[in-house]
């Protein structure tokens, strides 16, 4: 374990928000089997009054957990320095076997929290609450993922030791070492882009068509953007990295975040995240959209969900294609 | 646009409420400010401080051999420097000298270094902008130091070292080689230790690996290596430090929940009366939301500008002794100013985060209030 | 314009200080005509008033507002509806200390979102209303118990609500200003508001602009009178 004061924020504030969860599941847990909407009795007026506060909370954990998805990256950075050869983030996540896991843990949990927001937002319109059994049982999902993300994060910090010996993002990151992470940075370029610009494209096709028409074209829309974020993050480590360091080995994919770099990686990473949430959200409504008391409503959520998913994808294309077109860096050349 | 309206004038109103109960709000606000005080203080003391090793280490060669007797740090046989240098991917060897000489007038140490660049004249010395001040030295000054046999010598001050980094450089004394040797008793056969530089960077481990073979009573430290130690080293004491406040933090925490829950009967009248005369309950949520904004975002900005001033402008006063602890010497030292994002974000998750989670159920709790208690006013 | 079908409300159901507030009371209101409860106090006019007015949700029965069924909905629509469709006079006039007769008349339209400048012209347009002009800016403890009276009833109208409920809206008064106030009711009965009173001061119930009387009493409704 390592003393350093971030190490110490990140668990404070993960420890925090699982208790503040585990108290909303508790009564997540009543909702499930006691709501019934058309009751005046105490205990429906109670578990009403609940539901706000567990709105509030998903509200902050949401906030939380993109605070502290940065932070965490900000974190592996800073403590680089202690670890032979580690030269960034990546170095340090690969100490030991639980640094990249609890990144994706972090991301899958933005992702639920956002959808679950989303949800939340559409049945607070409807005057029956038709979804609260459903995004309770949601509810039920996210708070053992956010258990596990407190102990994997737990886990990597407690098993750093100073010193060991790890994989600088050069060599972790470089064509010819295993692993995930080289894997991907080994996917050949070429395709790698086809399917970069392939599925931002359709998703952007899909998207417009299902603004324009509303129908069930959303699924087809929610599962591309889903597809065209983990094809983007792909892409990031592939190539895009190189654009923006000018580097051919460096594929590290968050010293984007560094102020080497203009602080551009939020840009995008904002971008991606929002993209993917937005879009997610629009498939989770989709099965909703019959339900009388919301058949006025999750239409126009879902419309204004699915424009912001094409602005910010569009955003993140229109930023990394300008920096392969105007960069001094020739990647062909290598 | 309502919407933003909406948040406006729900934003208004908490103002004016605030203001209105500015004795009780003030008291929070001081708390709240000397927490952030108190932890900025640390975090930035501690990353300055580093900061400054690094600066240190910049200059640092990047392998130094010494030679360990009896498990104690030895002079080095200068003839082991011929040894190192005809390892394959060497680029250079050196002996240095150096030392630490305590001044009893002073009660200080200086670090005495022969330097070859700047080259120093024999009877002449360059000293640190702390020497100067601690024996009021200029240039031209005659300065004695006693000699290893208890006999006195005396230098002429040729120069004082600029100030560009104070921490480096406030106790140094730069001196001739053969002043050094006669003022030391050191015979030229020895060095204090050995400064190596490699070829190619990526070879330092190995090298530093097959010097340990050749010269088994040698102990070859690579720069790395000191940088990782200051850093675990700093990194811990912020930590430990932070450790230590945390009951603050968590008396803090425990006050925020009693402030926020332990509504006065004013309070909880103007809530009644709110949600009777049609607000929300989100309403006052979106509130009481704003109300903890407005107190974390005074308090988080005043308490990280008061820490900012105390660190960089006051010299640390309140947390030197705790921090710097390895010398005596420096006694007007300036640390460079820095602040980072993750300083910030560190800060924001010790402070803000758990103020906000404390807040949470009793601000709810406050919110749902009945709107019909009004009518039983 | 309401009607209420066999309504009670229960508090501290199934515990030991179980306590049943309305029992069972069928109701209709019509539209623009004044209503007073009467009884005394422990009668449940008051809790009848916070259901009627949908700050409360009945335990049991069914409620509906010019035709829709309101009894089930949660609160946070609940309380939509009570803000465009009710405006509140209370017992004690809660007024907000320490801000201005003004701000407090535009309290109940700040989560319309409605911009500041538009709500205070419709507020100064209400005090003048009610002869306040040149107390709009003072502070709400500073008014005499006639004006503070006037300031509520001036907040109860900024939604323009189609129907005003007071609560013992004399009791804090003295002969001249309660006559006053059922004066000011008689006005709003000509603007087409319905009005729902809730007390037992003879100078309320039998005032000339009362339309209908009810006694109530133990949480029910004892005799129906109507005057014209």
């Amino acid at each position: 374990m390592i003393f350093h004061p971030a190490i110490m924020a990140l668990l404070v504030g993960s420890l925090l928000v699982t208790l503040m969860l585990l108290y909303s599941s508790y009564y997540g847990v009543q909702v499930i089997r006691k709501w019934d909407i058309k009751s005046g009795s105490e205990l429906q007026l109670c578990l009403e009054r609940r539901t706000y506060l567990v709105s509030i909370i998903m509200s902050y954990m949401l906030f939380f957990q993109l605070a502290s998805f940065y932070l965490f990256i900000f974190t592996a950075d800073a403590i680089h320095a202690t670890f032979v050869s580690a030269m960034c983030a990546a170095g340090s996540l690969n100490v030991n076997e639980y640094g990249y896991p609890a990144v994706i843990i972090k991301m899958v949990n933005f992702l639920f929290a956002g959808t679950w927001l989303i949800i939340n937002y559409a049945d607070n319109r409807a005057y029956d609450y038709p979804l609260i059994k459903k995004k309770y049982l949601l509810l039920l999902v996210i708070t053992p993922l956010m258990v596990a993300e407190f102990i994997v994060q737990g886990a990597y910090f407690i098993g750093l030791k100073a010193n060991v010996i790890t994989s600088c993002c050069g060599s972790l990151f470089s064509t010819d070492a295993e692993g995930i992470a080289s894997e991907i940075a080994a996917l050949p370029r070429l395709p790698m882009k086809i399917a970069f610009y392939l599925s931002t494209a359709l998703t952007l096709a899909s998207g417009m068509y299902f603004c324009l028409r509303s129908d069930w074209s959303g699924y087809v829309f929610s599962f591309l953007s889903i597809a065209t974020f983990v094809v983007s993050v792909a892409a990031m480590i592939s190539f895009i990295s190189l654009y923006f360091y000018e580097l051919p080995t460096h594929h590290c994919p968050f010293c984007i975040l560094q102020k080497d770099y203009g602080f551009i990686g939020y840009l995008l990473y904002i971008a991606l995240f929002g993209g993917a949430v937005s879009g997610l959200g629009t498939g989770a409504l989709m099965p909703f959209r019959k339900i009388q008391s919301l058949s006025q409503i999750v239409p126009s959520i879902q419309r204004r969900l699915a424009f912001t998913a094409l602005i910010l994808y569009f955003l993140f294309t229109v930023v990394v294609t300008y920096r392969m077109i105007f960069s001094d860096f020739i990647l062909e050349g290598y | 646009m309502s919407r933003f309206n909406k948040q406006r004038n729900i934003l208004d109103f908490t103002l004016s409420s605030l203001l209105r109960r500015r004795t009780k709000n003030s008291a929070l606000v001081i708390v709240y400010t000397l927490i952030v005080f108190s932890l900025a203080s640390v975090l930035f003391f501690t990353q300055a401080i580093k900061k400054e090793a690094c600066i240190v280490l910049q200059n640092s060669p990047e392998i130094i051999v010494q030679r360990i007797v009896a498990g104690r740090h030895d002079l080095l046989p200068a003839d082991y420097i011929d040894t190192i240098r005809a390892i394959r991917g060497v680029q250079s060897a050196k002996g240095r000298l150096w030392g630490y000489y305590f001044e009893p007038a002073a009660g200080a140490n200086y670090t005495l270094m022969v330097s070859e660049e700047p080259g120093v004249e024999v009877g002449r010395i360059v000293i640190g902008q702390g020497v100067s001040r601690t024996i009021h030295a200029n240039r031209a000054d005659i300065v004695p130091f006693r000699r290893y046999d208890g006999s006195y010598t005396s230098f002429e001050v040729s120069d004082i070292l600029s100030s560009e980094s104070e921490l480096v450089s406030s106790d140094l004394v730069l001196i001739s080689e053969s002043d050094f040797r006669e003022m030391m008793g050191i015979r030229g056969e020895y060095v204090t230790d050995a400064a190596v530089y490699a070829k190619n960077k990526r070879e330092l481990f190995m090298i530093a690996d097959k010097i340990k073979r050749i010269l088994p009573d040698t102990r070859p430290i690579t720069k790395d290596e000191i940088l990782r130690t200051y850093e675990a080293i700093f990194d811990w004491r912020g930590g430990i430090l932070l450790v230590i406040l945390s009951g603050a933090v968590i008396a803090f925490v425990i006050l925020a929940w009693d402030k926020a829950s332990g509504l006065s009967s004013d309070e909880r009248r103007e809530i009644g009366i709110l949600k009777g005369i049609g607000w929300e309950t989100s309403d006052v949520i979106a509130m009481k939301f704003w109300e903890g904004a407005v107190i974390s975002l005074s308090s988080f900005s005043l308490g990280i500008i008061l820490a900012y001033i105390h660190v960089f402008f006051a010299s640390s006063a309140l947390f030197e002794p705790a921090l710097k602890g390895w010398s005596v010497l420096y006694p007007e030292f300036r640390l460079v100013p820095h602040m980072d994002p993750l300083q910030i974000a560190t800060l924001f998750f010790l402070t803000v985060v758990p103020y906000t989670v404390s807040t949470i159920v009793p601000s709810w709790r406050a919110a749902t209030i009945d709107p019909d208690t009004v009518m039983r006013l | 314009m309401i009607e209420l079908s066999d309504i009670r409300k229960v508090f501290n159901s199934g515990k030991p200080n179980e306590f049943v507030a309305i029992d069972g009371i069928t109701l209709s209101v019509e539209r623009d005509k004044v209503l007073v409860l009467k009884g005394p106090s422990g009668s449940g006019k008051t809790t009848l008033l916070s259901v009627i007015g949908c700050m409360a949700r009945p335990t049991s029965g069914r409620i509906t507002l010019s035709g829709k069924e309101i009894t089930s909905l949660p609160e946070r629509f609940l309380t939509e509806i009570r803000r465009k469709s009710f405006g509140f006079v209370f017992q004690q006039f809660n007024l907000i200390k320490g801000i201005t007769a003004m701000e407090n008349v535009i309290l109940p339209a700040y989560p319309t979102g409605e911009g500041f400048s538009v709500l205070k012209k419709r507020a100064l347009s209400l005090l003048e209303l009610f002869d306040l002009s040149e107390r709009a800016f003072s502070k709400v403890e500073w008014l005499s118990g006639g004006e503070a009276q006037r300031v509520s009833i001036a907040r109860a109208l900024v939604n323009d609500p189609s129907v005003i409920i007071a609560d013992e809206p004399t009791a804090h008064l003295d002969t001249k200003l309660s006559k006053d106030f059922m004066e000011i009711i008689g006005k709003l009965k000509v603007r087409r508001k319905t009005i729902i009173i809730a007390s037992h001061d003879p100078i309320v119930y039998e005032s000339a602009a009362v339309d209908r009387v009810l006694e109530m009493r133990d949480g029910r409704i004892l005799s129906r009178a109507t005057r014209q």
